[in-house]
């Protein structure tokens, strides 16, 4: 993976920078579907003893688990690409209704650069989908700003109980490489 | 195919003989049957009654169990919900929750949309799909001695559990529990984690 328009080493931190900060959050489920651009927050949540790792076949499954989690005293974060968005809206019915803390941190694709053109629907229209289904969004286009973002976020869901989603843009995960077989997803 | 055995266990019964034994345990419903099965056995404010959110009652199930290994949780939805969220059977296996039992309340319908066939009416197992997960114990309950002997694999065998319970199709009417999610929620967590977390 290559931050495509980028040089600093800057910019390949900010999956550390989130983790740091969904430790400082005391976050204690982390709820997944494997995904490129979440690939090393994964990992670093993976090693760590505090926080459990949940892998799901759709993601709407873990709007659930982290509502449960939350009914037991524990917070989380759902990691999805922007395709798992549409999975998941009538699952937010839930998130609305009861008022379930809700953070989520959506890897973009289908928005800058994208090659794959079956990307596009889901890439464009997540943001507009996640508001109308009453949660936050909030944009991230600059690595070095990704963490103070997911602070901010964190906030919002966990201590003013609001469902917010934060976007990060396909300008920092980068492009994809065409040129290497079995990229295609 | 469950055409050459006869179904014979009442819902409200089997539902009220559970929840008769649950002690502390914490207790999530389905939407539909299921919620209206639980407000009829009493409502309690440890139950969390999903209203909607169809197929995520087994996963609701499953975060409140991994934040609450201590204590025994049961999720106790019907057959049309279990079907909508099968892949939640392979996400459960995988964390393999000692203190989660799914229950099943299997009428082979759509009770609330008017009654229609759902899969397992067809023959789908489900819980040859929860022993194939890798479910610690997945069996189908058919008869009341059976529904007896499921008890204390329900809440005292390692789990993760299933236990599919066939029931009549007869209609039982309905009993409605609190369905304002934010009280059910915040009722729930106080008498779960006490007042201390509204701080």
């Amino acid at each position: 993976m290559t931050a495509a328009g980028t040089g600093a080493t800057r910019n390949d931190v900010w999956p550390d920078d989130i983790f740091a900060v969904l430790k400082a959050a005391e976050v204690g489920q982390v709820v997944y579907v494997p995904d490129a651009g979440h690939a090393r927050l994964i990992e670093l949540c993976q090693m760590d003893d505090g926080i459990k790792t949940v892998p799901l076949t759709t993601e709407e499954e873990g709007i659930a688990v982290l509502a449960g989690a939350w009914l037991g005293g524990e917070r989380g974060v759902l990691l999805m690409q922007s395709s798992g968005v549409g999975n998941c809206l009538n699952m937010l019915a839930m998130v609305q209704e009861c008022r379930f803390p809700f953070l989520t941190l959506v890897t973009m694709r289908g928005e800058w650069g994208e090659f794959n053109p079956w990307q596009l629907p889901m890439g464009q229209s997540a943001a507009r989908l996640l508001r109308d289904m009453g949660v936050i969004v909030q944009p991230v286009n600059e690595a070095k700003q990704v963490g103070e973002t997911v602070n901010a976020a964190a906030r919002l869901a966990f201590d003013a109980y609001r469902a917010v989603a934060v976007l990060i843009s396909q300008r920092i995960i980068g492009f994809k490489d065409w040129t290497t077989a079995g990229n295609a997803r | 195919m469950t055409d050459e055995k006869e179904i014979t266990l009442d819902r409200r019964r089997v539902v009220a003989r559970i929840l008769r034994e649950r002690g502390d345990a914490l207790l999530v419903t389905g939407l539909g049957s299921t919620t209206w099965d639980a407000a009829a056995a009493g409502d309690h404010d440890h139950n969390f009654y999903v209203w909607g959110a169809m197929g995520g009652a087994t996963l609701l199930g499953l975060g409140l169990a991994l934040a609450q290994p201590q204590r025994r949780v049961l999720v106790v939805t019907g057959d049309g919900e279990m079907l909508m969220g099968l892949g939640g059977l392979a996400t459960i296996a995988v964390q393999h929750p000692r203190n989660l039992s799914v229950i099943v309340i299997d009428n082979e319908s759509y009770a609330e949309t008017g009654m229609q066939a759902t899969h397992t009416r067809h023959g789908v197992d489900l819980a040859g799909m929860g022993a194939a997960a890798g479910f610690a114990q997945s069996i189908t309950v058919l008869k009341d001695g059976e529904l007896e002997r499921s008890l204390p694999i329900i809440y005292q065998s390692a789990g993760p559990v299933l236990v599919v319970i066939k029931v009549t199709t007869t209609a039982a009417p309905t009993v409605l529990p609190p369905r304002d999610g934010t009280y059910i929620k915040n009722r729930f967590r106080q008498a779960v984690l006490g007042s201390e977390v509204f701080k």
